[in-house]
């Protein structure tokens, strides 16, 4: 006897008497997931307490009006525009400082939250781990305001602060960086019977050097950036000088130090952009 | 200087390594000093003279730390972290402040991307009728070139003073955080959508638009199906980076953790300041775990 003739082939890509699946099945992780971003967008939105009618009311608008003609125009005294260079000059040095101190401090962390050869037990490997996350996960204007008790107002905080936060990153990265080198120089000369010390500064150190070079002045780039506003708490910089005449309301110095502050971040991309494109061609 | 003479140990005549191999010799010629000392020692000089006008600039004087009434203050400062605070009224307040801060930062994220998703679409060059054959025409890239401009205006004004400015305009309160949040991030995630969209194979798109599709038929079907995951995850973990800035505008008077750590150092609050430092450092763990699962499942 031969078997029916089904109306329709089983494996059609989409049976015709089918209806679409549910819009909610709980078995779906996607659904959940949709869901529980909504519930917290909105729960985000409501419980915040948003003033809206502070910013689009016609009030508002024109009191933002105001604030910005307020701006123009910006003060171009020669005496301000040479507060304003040295300003700049302060950031750019503390983020450079800031960062080689914390390339120095990272490579010196790094090498204990490392396992730089399979027989290393790297005793301290977890306990430094902890510890880079601590730094990493303390901003650095958190930071600042922490160090201005001990070391007063003025750049150095922020410099030793920028140093402490990106101390925590880099000494990830390079201890990331260093686990995953080739073993095979370290191991010829760890059979030579070289001490750990010296198998680290001629087989690991010249191998992750490049890399950890590049991810220095990546960070220094993200570090002029932060600079720049780790003076609103008072830790020297544009930042400073920012937060003071703001607070004055002295809109027109104001004004000239925003433009300063968005041409350095601007010339720091464009030049970081450059870099890239010439390194990578 | 006498040569180095290999030490007198018995060699066996077979190395224990396999078979037939020669004897494992230690080489004689180790040098004694680094080959490259000089070039070391000369770089290193060349980094010190150089970081040394940094060091003035930035009025570096490491010793203030341990002048006597510094370490004083200092000393004390840490000594009154111990007990940390843990009342259950604090604690209470402290929860409540965590979740404005998460808050502050899913606004911000929401209303950054209610800016970035069409600004994004405006500045992708994949999604231009008119460059399908060649060139494109001179307005729809003017207009491009203008959206990109916004976009890297937006981005290059850090959060906090944005923040410092709404602070002006709408009062203190999370309201001028989550704008300083959706301006900075909405630039952010919507020059990097841009670059996302167009950094894939476009074929699909193409072929979609030259046989008559609209633009945005086009991204729904083709171009957002290929890159959906990359945008995601990309969100995600601008979500993470907006916890951690949304507690930083805190000390600009934005509400949320950076707000009452403020407050604490101003009044030397030693043990209040720990337990706010604490809990942001599990805040900020918490996102990172969170943010690094989703983007391992969306991947």
């Amino acid at each position: 006897m031969k078997p029916l003739q089904q109306p329709f082939p089983r494996q059609a890509a989409n049976l015709p008497y089918k209806l679409p699946p549910p819009l909610f099945d709980a078995r779906c992780r996607a659904c959940w997931f949709t869901a529980a971003l909504g519930v917290l967008v909105v729960a985000s939105f409501a419980t915040l307490g948003l003033d809206w009618q502070a910013f689009v009311s016609m009030d508002a608008l024109r009191s933002m009006g105001r604030f910005v003609a307020e701006f123009f125009p910006p003060d171009l005294s020669p005496a301000f525009v040479r507060k304003v260079a040295w300003a700049s000059w302060e950031t750019l040095a503390m983020s450079a400082l800031g960062t080689a101190m914390a390339a120095v401090l990272g490579l010196a962390l790094a090498v204990p939250a490392s396992r730089l050869s399979p027989q290393d037990p790297a005793w301290l490997r977890r306990p430094t781990r902890w510890l880079l996350n601590a730094l990493r996960a303390i901003p650095e204007l958190v930071w600042a305001a922490l160090l201005l008790i001990s070391a007063g107002l003025g750049p150095m905080a922020g410099t030793l602060a920028l140093a402490l936060h990106t101390s925590g990153v880099l000494g990830r990265l390079f201890a990331e960086a260093m686990e995953n080198v080739p073993t095979g120089p370290a191991a010829a000369l760890r059979a030579q019977g070289v001490g750990p010390l010296r198998v680290f500064a001629y087989a690991t150190l010249p191998q992750v050097l490049p890399q950890l070079m590049s991810y220095a002045l990546y960070r220094w780039e993200n570090n002029i950036r932060a600079a720049a506003v780790l003076g609103v708490v008072g830790a020297g910089g544009l930042g400073q000088l920012l937060s003071f005449h703001m607070g004055l309301f002295h809109m027109n110095k104001t004004a000239t130090l925003l433009a300063a502050m968005l041409l350095m971040v601007a010339c720091v991309d464009a030049l970081s952009f450059a870099a890239r494109r010439w390194m990578t061609r | 200087m006498s040569p180095v003479t290999p030490p007198a140990i018995d060699m066996p005549t077979t190395g224990p390594h396999w078979p037939g191999s020669k004897p494992l010799a230690v080489h004689p010629a180790v040098p004694v000093r680094d080959p490259a000392f000089v070039s070391r020692v000369f770089w290193l000089g060349l980094a010190l003279v150089l970081l040394w006008p940094l060091g003035v600039a930035t009025e570096f004087r490491l010793w203030v730390l341990w002048e006597p009434d510094n370490r004083k203050v200092t000393a004390d400062f840490v000594r009154s972290f111990w007990p940390l605070v843990h009342d259950a009224e604090f604690l209470q307040m402290l929860a409540r402040e965590t979740w404005r801060t998460v808050a502050m930062a899913t606004a911000g994220v929401t209303l950054a991307l209610a800016l970035a998703i069409p600004l994004s679409l405006l500045a992708t060059r994949v999604l231009s009728l008119s460059a399908l054959s060649g060139r494109m025409d001179r307005g729809p890239a003017a207009l491009r070139w203008c959206v990109r401009a916004v976009l890297v205006v937006l981005r290059s004004i850090p959060e906090l003073i944005w923040a410092l400015v709404f602070v002006r305009v709408v009062g203190l309160g999370p309201t001028a955080g989550v704008l300083a949040i959706a301006l900075t991030y909405g630039g952010m995630l919507g020059k990097v959508y841009a670059e996302i969209l167009e950094s894939g194979e476009s074929h699909a798109t193409q072929s979609l638009m030259r046989n008559g599709s609209g633009r945005l038929q086009a991204f729904v079907y083709a171009l957002l199906p290929s890159h959906a995951a990359e945008l995601a995850s990309y969100t995600v973990y601008r979500w993470e980076c907006a916890i951690r800035s949304s507690v930083v505008l805190g000390f600009v008077g934005a509400g949320g953790l950076g707000q009452q750590l403020d407050n604490a150092m101003k009044m030397f609050n030693g043990g209040e300041v720990g337990t706010v430092l604490l809990v942001f450092i599990a805040l900020v763990a918490l996102a990172d775990r969170v943010s690094a699962w989703l983007r391992k499942a969306l991947a």
